[in-house]
């Protein structure tokens, strides 16, 4: 059962990422093309999802929209995983005053309301993807700057550590070489959560007009260009719907898997 | 086999167990594990890691990891053990047979007084009356082992790691069990309480009539407390036989080994020691032969390739009774 | 053994400069005074005194929660004591610069009581057994010949080297441990229960060896346990930690073997 879920999970996980590498040199049809004459025209031999209401075939916005949330994904968790990591790292090594710092700074970012950042970054720079990542990203850094600082102390408590410290290792050196290796299970597990999380938040800035901007398509903007069709062409809607769930939940599925495998045999006596 | 008066209380025949391996591989655990326990009687089963004397313990309580099989025969009062199902079970585990974990703040409810879960049993299996009368029966039980008025009330992470392994042994002696089953506490108690936890084990089972079966991996500690030693290794019984009569002459190499690997107090700083060479084996290393055969002082090929044979005091080839 | 020994091993230090007011005299290896820790507010260490000389070992026994293991980490510099000092050589170790105390750490080793903890799971243990070298000029080259010098003194393959700590049983993990102790040539080992976690019929072995170093090296040895047995075997002197507090110290020979204070004698009826 555990199995299944992590090969379904890797498998749906692995179709995202090859659609999207795919969508950079073939597509169906040029997602940007418009052709009026197709005006919503149902699924069918030469347009297999159809077109949408400026005659862009569906499927290859799909495959565009796979690579916009690669990318997003990519950069934010990117950000989030670094400068989160290398805070908690920080605060796990220096404690006191650092740590106090680090955790109450964190609380704070997590409690700043995301979407409020997304909108002030939008008005300070406009909207778009850049702004839908560098939001996401900042928003996902308190919550790995936690997870990391409450592993990491764990593992400077461990005797191997002490054993380090009295071998005449420095902290940065103990955290490069004991610490970061055996935090890498967390990481990747928290990576791909993280990951799906940024698919549906760019989704969800898509959608309200603060993320990608037309003519780029990402499946949040396939959503909001969708809603006032829903009657006529519903499949407008069902399509990035469901390719949105399909991502998200193979990202979660993998990530679970992943634990399961990484985590167990890893688990500190 | 109805139980006579003369019965042991427990009766354990050619116990074999099998776990889980990885890859789907079993590994024989227990190969053959022969006990016997009277009533008032306190017999200690001593073993290093991967001896096998945990899972008896657990086997006797029915208690086995899902996926264990087990063979064999455990008599307990005439009653077969092994052909239990959960329901037979019930009447038995807390009530006739009870067991004293290892680790005595995971064995008791944090969110409840320690009174309460000395209660507990009194009142699922129905021996009091009522209520109050149960109070009243864990509180002089709580006496009993030591702790007051102001300490039963307590809640267990109040307590001291010794006095809530009181507690433990309050709640196990509750029901009145015929056999008590003790793990006994390892690093969770120093030297001093170890020896006085098994005092008052002894106390009880001598004032009460019920057996004693020890868990323990100091032959050193329980040698001097209890009636009978069963020395296990490897899944197997290697010696066994009355406490006091063992110690002074140990006839097994293992026992003996064991024996003599120990400084002693008193002797010096140059005192000579006597290592055991190589390792404990682990499970799935063990091999056909006596376990002990690459470690023994004695070992012959025939030691190393057929498991020599337990005749109820002694399972080696080069040694006889 | 390999010839030469490189230069930079831990020699015994010239007079000290001035970093230590301290009056102890220079011969003394280890010395604590008024040593006392708190934490959040709980006194869990109290005024303890002793000194070690060159080749002299403790023996700190007690029962869980008296404070051995605080003092075993206030001698390893591994925590700042709340009150009193600890002189390494004479000289106050927590009065020093950062990168000065870890200039001495090759002289004082440390060998931890759980032998499944004590090792990075992740690394191979020859680069365990290596790490305390780090902190010492010496060629790589002249680490792996050392590694190979210390894991055949303990008893164990050169290619142990190459394996993972679950490869290896708890007797072998101590050992390994024990090695990385030796790897810089200490003066003194800290062993913080060093047998409790070991199978019966493996703690004589590590306890062999342990003596059998003290024998050969003339190796310190400050070892906290609370197996009475053991510390009649490897120490010279004795400390009955109870509480935070020392309630009876000297020769280990006296103290084991006519306890004056009650406690004391209480432990060892204990074992009778």
């Amino acid at each position: 059962m555990k199995r299944a879920g992590f090969i379904a999970g890797a498998v749906l996980t692995a179709l995202l990422l090859l659609t999207a590498l795919l969508s950079l040199v073939w597509t169906p049809w040029p997602p940007e093309q418009i052709d009026m004459a197709r005006r919503l025209a149902p699924p069918g031999a030469a347009h297999w999802l159809g077109c949408d209401q400026l005659g862009r075939d569906v499927f290859s916005r799909l495959m565009a929209g796979a690579r916009s949330a690669w990318l997003v994904g990519i950069v934010a968790v990117g950000i989030g995983l670094i400068a989160g990591t290398a805070l908690g790292l920080l605060a796990a090594a220096r404690r006191g005053a650092v740590e106090a710092l680090v955790l109450r700074g964190a609380d704070l970012g997590h409690a700043f309301p995301a979407l409020l950042l997304a909108i002030l970054l939008a008005a300070a720079l406009g909207p778009g993807m850049t702004v839908a990542m560098a939001a996401i990203g900042l928003h996902a850094v308190p919550s790995f700057a936690r997870l990391v600082n409450g592993s990491a102390k764990s593992w400077w408590a461990r005797d191997f550590v002490l054993a380090a410290r009295v071998a005449g290792q420095g902290p940065w050196s103990i955290t490069w070489r004991h610490v970061l290796p055996q935090l890498l299970p967390l990481l990747i597990v928290q990576g791909t959560t993280s990951f799906a999380l940024a698919i549906l938040a760019e989704a969800g800035l898509s959608y309200l007009g603060l993320g990608t901007q037309p003519p780029q398509a990402s499946w949040g903007r396939l959503l909001a260009e969708a809603q006032t069709l829903m009657f006529e062409a519903p499949q407008l809607a069902l399509a990035p719907g469901v390719a949105i769930t399909l991502a998200v939940l193979g990202l979660n599925l993998l990530g679970d898997g992943l634990r399961d495998r990484l985590d167990p045999k890893e688990q500190p006596r | 086999m109805t139980a006579g008066p003369d019965a042991p209380l427990l009766d354990v025949s050619d116990l074999h167990v099998r776990l889980p391996g990885r890859g789907g591989a079993s590994l024989h655990a227990l190969r053959g594990v022969d006990l016997r326990l009277a009533r008032g009687e306190s017999l200690a089963l001593v073993g290093e890691s991967g001896s096998g004397k945990t899972l008896t313990a657990l086997a006797v309580m029915g208690l086995l990891p899902d996926g264990a099989e087990a063979g064999g025969r455990i008599a307990f009062d005439g009653r077969d053990l092994l052909a239990l199902d959960e329901d037979g079970w019930r009447g038995l585990r807390g009530r006739r047979i009870a067991m004293v974990f290892q680790e005595p703040l995971t064995a008791l409810n944090p969110l409840q007084r320690v009174l309460s879960q000395v209660m507990e049993p009194l009142l699922i299996h129905r021996l009091m009356p009522d209520r109050a009368a149960a109070r009243e029966r864990a509180t002089s039980l709580l006496a009993r082992v030591g702790l007051d008025d102001r300490q039963a009330r307590a809640h267990p992470h109040q307590l001291s790691g010794g006095q809530r392994q009181r507690a433990l042994i309050a709640m196990a002696i509750a029901a009145e069990p015929d056999l008590l089953i003790a793990d006994e506490p390892t690093t969770a108690l120093d030297a001093r309480l170890r020896v006085q936890m098994l005092d008052l084990l002894r106390e009880l089972v001598a004032e009460r009539g019920m057996g004693l079966l020890l868990i323990s991996h100091d032959l050193a500690l329980t040698a001097r407390r209890v009636d009978r030693l069963a020395i296990l290794y490897g899944g197997r019984v290697m010696e066994e036989g009355a406490a006091a009569g063992l110690l002074e002459h140990p006839r097994h190499p293992y026992t003996q080994a064991l024996w003599a690997a120990r400084p002693r107090l008193g002797a010096g700083r140059d005192q000579p020691l006597h290592p055991l060479k190589g390792n404990v084996p682990a499970l799935a290393q063990l091999g056909d032969g006596c376990p002990f055969a690459p470690r023994c002082p004695l070992a012959t090929t025939r030691c190393a390739a057929e498991p020599p044979r337990f005749d109820g005091r002694l399972a080696c080839w080069e040694v006889s009774s | 053994m390999s010839a030469a020994q490189p230069s930079s091993f831990p020699t015994p230090p010239a007079s000290s400069p001035a970093t230590s007011t301290a009056t102890s005299t220079p011969t003394s290896l280890l010395r604590v005074e008024g040593l006392g820790q708190r934490y959040a507010g709980r006194t869990v260490l109290r005024d303890i005194d002793f000194t070690l000389s060159p080749g002299e070992s403790l023996g700190v026994i007690g029962e869980s929660g008296a404070g051995k293991s605080t003092l075993a980490r206030l001698v390893m510099a591994l925590e700042r004591p709340r009150f009193g000092r600890v002189l390494w050589d004479g000289r106050d170790v927590n009065a020093m610069p950062t990168r000065e105390r870890r200039a001495l750490r090759p002289r004082v080793q440390m060998v931890f009581q759980d032998p499944y903890g004590s090792l990075d799971p992740r690394w191979r243990v020859g680069r365990s057994v290596m790490e305390p070298l780090l902190a010492l000029s010496m060629s790589e080259l002249q680490r792996r010949e050392r590694v190979a010098e210390v894991l055949a003194a303990v008893g164990l393959e050169p290619d142990a080297a190459l394996r993972f700590p679950h490869q290896f049983s708890g007797g072998q993990r101590q050992r390994l441990a024990i090695a990385r102790a030796l790897s810089t040539r200490p003066r003194l080992i800290v062993a913080d229960e060093p047998l409790s976690a070991l199978d019966v019929s493996v703690q004589a072995q590590i306890l062999a060896l342990l003596r059998e170093l003290q024998r050969r090296d003339g190796i310190s040895l400050v070892v906290v346990s609370h197996d009475l047995p053991a510390v009649e075997v490897l120490c010279d002197r004795a400390l009955v930690l109870r509480g935070g507090e020392a309630v009876e110290q000297g020769p280990a020979a006296r103290v084991l073997g006519d306890p004056q204070h009650p406690y004391t004698q209480d432990l060892l009826a204990a074992l009778a």
